[in-house]
């Protein structure tokens, strides 16, 4: 990392930090969304950027977190945070068995397999005989938790929503760095040569099945971890909230940030979370016409992502500065 | 070192192996000559179990190769090449090389995540190994450029880098010197009698560069539509009327 990469995440960790304070609470809570989306987003990118593996179904790892979540509290009493890792742990298993069968298929076919598994999970939701769990149609509601007594004797403040947020930021942190570290070493090289040419790197020694199938558990967990997140900060889970539509927006989201970016996880988040919002308030008749502007003009301006267009400026700045 | 047995490959109707046998002796180096379509690749697509021998049998080290799984060719000391460079187009020159050390570390996902003293150690250790490499092959200039980036004769040093990043013990070069000019070609084959010696290789060499594996190879092998026509020195195998047929044959 250089000087100027740490200074800008050290600048952007302080902006996230005061920025509870000095917004609204709904927009607290958006935040916090944007925040779990971006893990999400970057458990996508690790298979779709970064592997090279394709889904259009990671709403269902998200669903599955979401509903860990909202069982184990709701019916087991289970304290909030404690969810979180068994979300984690549930798809990071559920997306390694799927990602055994997946590894004979490629591009489209995968999309397809990918595909089905986005559109049948809300259905399996609703089977009759989960319902004692997953409560059917209904959904489960889930309390918000306060802010643990421990920030009260710190003498900080902190109502429902800021200390969500934080507790979110926490773990997207956490997350982000681990992310990093794996990427940057020899498994995330791996999952890069894959994706390049991979007769070439099974010749270097690459386990490629193992190592796709992994990435594609590890990929399911990160998404399970926001799904988990995500019911939490909403207080309630059910079927319909994630369709195959959320599927397709993940895809925007990883496409728009930046394919094979860390980054480009935290700019797709925004764009998911604000685009939509932006444009219902331009049109309140054709919303989603107005999105469609939107996504095709950051492509056509941006075509390798906003972290892409990022680096070309800084780069660009660079040279200038070099040889003015 | 390298032993294969009456090795006979089919694909379909056609035969692109049939029945050949040969050695390749330790710390030799082996040149394999035949016109277009001889079989040469397919052969080396065995040896790194891309495709499956129909019959016959490959000993390494006298052990069968037909027996491991392809992502383990490389850990028992088989290092290549490809014809057409199969480069990871996206990444450094460095990570390239970096990957071509991937059999000889061991740290999993989770150290990775983790990512401890220890593996931060196994990186650094793997960087110094392929930067010595990149220096061995004078690469320093462009170490950081993404190798898609880069003309055609240095993605051939790139990758003849990356195969020797592995340590091999036998190294396959697949046309090593198609695509460069006769001045590179003549540093070719000077780089690979050095690195012969300097890394204790042996090596089995695909080239039509006539010159070439004449002046740099021990012992000669002759394919022609899948079977093996001559064996020798390159004094011998040049005089082989077979050999002389099939390449006049192949150009008339
Ligand atoms: N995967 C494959 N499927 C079908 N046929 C193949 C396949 N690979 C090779 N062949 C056929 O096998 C024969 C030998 O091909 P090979 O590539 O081994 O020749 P070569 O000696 O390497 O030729 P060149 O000098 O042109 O590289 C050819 O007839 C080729 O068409
Ligand atoms: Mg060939």
């Amino acid at each position: 990392m250089s000087r100027r990469d740490i200074l800008g995440v050290v600048a952007l960790l302080a902006g996230a930090c005061v920025l509870p304070f000095v917004v609204s609470e709904y927009r607290t809570f958006q935040f916090t969304l944007v925040l779990v989306y971006a893990i999400a987003l970057l458990g996508l990118n690790i298979l779709t950027g970064y592997n090279g593996q394709i889904s259009l179904g990671h709403g269902a790892f998200y669903a599955i977190g979401a509903y860990c979540a909202a069982i184990l509290m709701d019916k087991y009493g289970v304290p909030y945070w404690a969810t979180i890792p068994v979300a984690g742990a549930v798809c990071l298993v559920a997306g390694f068995l799927f990602g055994l069968p997946a590894l004979r298929l490629e591009g489209l076919y995968l999309a397809l397999a990918t595909f089905a598994l986005g559109v049948s999970l809300p259905q399996l939701l609703k089977y009759h005989h989960l319902e004692a769990w997953t409560g059917g149609v209904q959904g489960i509601t889930i309390t918000k938790p306060d802010a643990p007594a421990f920030i009260t004797e710190l003498g900080l403040a902190l109502d429902q929503d800021q200390w969500l947020y934080f507790f979110t930021l926490a773990v997207a942190v956490v997350m982000f760095v681990l992310a990093r570290n794996l990427l940057r070493g020899r498994i995330g090289r791996a999952m890069v040569a894959i994706r390049d040419n991979h007769i070439a790197a099974e010749a270097m020694g690459v386990d490629n099945a193992m190592v796709k199938s992994l990435t594609f558990g590890i990929s399911a967990m990160y998404t399970g971890v926001a799904g988990a997140l995500s019911a939490i900060a909403i207080q309630f889970v059910a079927p319909d909230s994630f369709n195959i539509f959320l599927s397709i927006t993940f895809l925007v989201g990883i496409v728009i940030g930046g394919l094979a970016s860390i980054s480009g996880a935290l700019y797709g988040a925004l764009f998911i979370q604000f685009i939509p919002n932006v444009a219902d308030e331009i049109s309140k008749a054709a919303p989603w016409a107005i999105f469609g502007l939107f996504l095709i003009g950051f492509v056509y301006v941006m075509p390798a992502g906003v972290a892409g267009a990022i680096r070309m400026a800084m780069a660009r700045l660079q040279r200038k500065r070099q040889n003015p | 070192m390298l032993r294969v047995q009456n090795v006979g490959v089919r694909f379909g109707g056609i035969v692109a192996l049939d029945d050949v046998s040969f050695e390749v002796p330790s710390g030799s180096i082996v040149g394999l000559i035949g016109p277009n379509g001889a079989g040469k690749t397919t052969l080396f697509n065995c040896l790194s179990r891309l495709y499956e021998c129909g019959s016959g049998d490959i000993l390494f080290d006298g052990e069968s190769l037909l027996r491991i799984p392809r992502h383990r060719v490389a850990a028992v000391g088989i290092g290549r090449t490809f014809q057409n460079l199969a480069l990871f187009r996206s990444m450094t020159v460095l990570d390239n090389i970096m990957v071509g050390r991937h059999c000889r570390t061991g740290t999993g996902f989770f150290m990775n995540f983790l990512r401890p003293p220890a593996v931060a150690h196994e990186e650094q250790a793997t960087a110094e190994k392929a930067r010595a490499l990149i220096s061995l092959m004078q690469l320093d200039a462009v170490a950081g450029m993404r190798v898609s980036d880069l003309p055609f004769g240095t993605q051939k040093r790139v990758e003849l880098a990356r195969a020797l990043a592995s340590e091999p013990k036998l190294l396959l070069l697949d046309e090593p010197a198609s695509g460069l000019n006769h001045e590179e070609v003549g540093a070719l084959g000077l780089l690979i009698r050095d690195i012969r010696v300097r890394l204790k290789l042996t090596v089995l060499l695909v080239e039509h560069h006539m010159s070439l594996v004449m002046s740099i190879s021990d012992r000669v092998v002759a394919l022609n539509f899948g079977r093996k026509i001559a064996e020798g020195t390159p004094a011998e195998v040049q005089q082989h009327p077979e050999l002389i047929q099939a390449y006049l044959g192949g150009a008339a």
